[in-house]
């Protein structure tokens, strides 16, 4: 498969392959060389602070984990096992009730067994980030991965 | 739905520490609630349990929870523990966070234990620990600053 078609069934794949992603309702907007964009619909479960109406950063890091995942297999592009080492996220600010929140991945370095990420993720201008993460994973070869795609 | 905070936070808190009954607390995150966070008191502390289900998981294959429900269980966990244990009157705003995964989360109820390292005047500071079956082998580490209701 070339990097193109990867990246085409990447994106048709990522939800159903991923029972959480499918449960949030998270699916994958864009995937190419350049990275990909995820996308989670608002939904009441998703609030952390009711009186104000704020989204629980919580659910912020499951949409960034799982847009930095992406981005390491399409950089890679093909099939793989990746396992988050480490995430960091910044909460630039509060995302807020009834707007859906986008995630752009990037994965800026890749080594024959480490993938570096960087992510932002925002509602409703990308100008003005809810949140900004750094990961690395380790990549943990073919085999495992063998069943997903 | 949107009625004020403070008092419902009181009353849960009073409730918690009077009757060690943690629901009520619980239900005033919707987040925690979507997740099935449990609060439980065992005799070295606070502990938050997540009880396994098969919407948790990541990755099938493996299989293993998604590492975004690990944090966002972790996250919740040191918000909860914040909350019991200081007066906040609002829910404190998450500054940063971050994990790191030791081991792949299998299809098991999760643990955590948190500790409030400091408290200052507008900044909380926390570590989180998770385990599963074996609390001598965490499967992750995690620490996060929190702005605290009252230094808003």
């Amino acid at each position: 498969m070339d990097r193109t078609g990867f990246h085409a069934t990447l994106q048709r794949r990522f939800a159903e392959v991923t029972p959480h992603v499918a449960a949030c309702g998270m699916r994958l907007t864009a995937v190419g060389d350049d990275g990909v964009e995820a996308h989670l619909p608002f939904r009441e479960d998703w609030l952390g602070d009711v009186e104000r109406g704020l989204i629980h950063p919580g659910i912020v890091t499951v949409l960034v984990d799982s847009a930095c995942g992406a981005a390491v297999l399409a950089r890679i592009a093909d099939i793989e096992r990746v396992a988050t080492l480490d995430l960091r996220m910044d909460y630039l600010r509060a995302a807020v009730r009834d707007l859906d929140i986008h995630c752009h991945a990037e994965c800026h370095r890749l080594t024959p067994g480490i993938a570096f990420v960087r992510a932002t993720a925002w509602q409703q201008h990308r100008e003005s980030p809810v949140a900004v993460a750094h990961a690395a994973f380790v990549r943990a070869g073919r085999r495992a991965a063998a069943a997903i795609l | 739905m949107n009625d004020a905070l403070g008092p419902r936070l009181a009353a849960a808190r009073r409730r918690a520490r009077e009757h060690g009954d943690f629901d009520g607390f619980v239900e005033l995150v919707p987040y925690a609630r979507f997740l099935g966070l449990r609060v439980e008191q065992s005799a070295e502390g606070l502990r938050m349990r997540l009880p396994f289900r098969a919407e948790l998981v990541g990755n099938p294959a493996l299989p293993a929870i998604h590492g975004g429900v690990t944090a966002a269980f972790m996250e919740n966990a040191a918000l909860l523990h914040l909350l019991l244990q200081l007066d906040q009157t609002r829910i404190p705003k998450s500054i940063d966070f971050a994990i790191d995964y030791l081991r792949s989360a299998r299809t098991l109820d999760c643990h955590a234990a948190c500790e409030i390292t400091r408290v200052g005047g507008r900044v909380a500071h926390a570590q989180i620990r998770c385990w599963q079956d074996d609390p001598a082998r965490p499967i992750a580490l995690a620490r996060a600053h929190f702005l605290l209701a009252t230094a808003e």
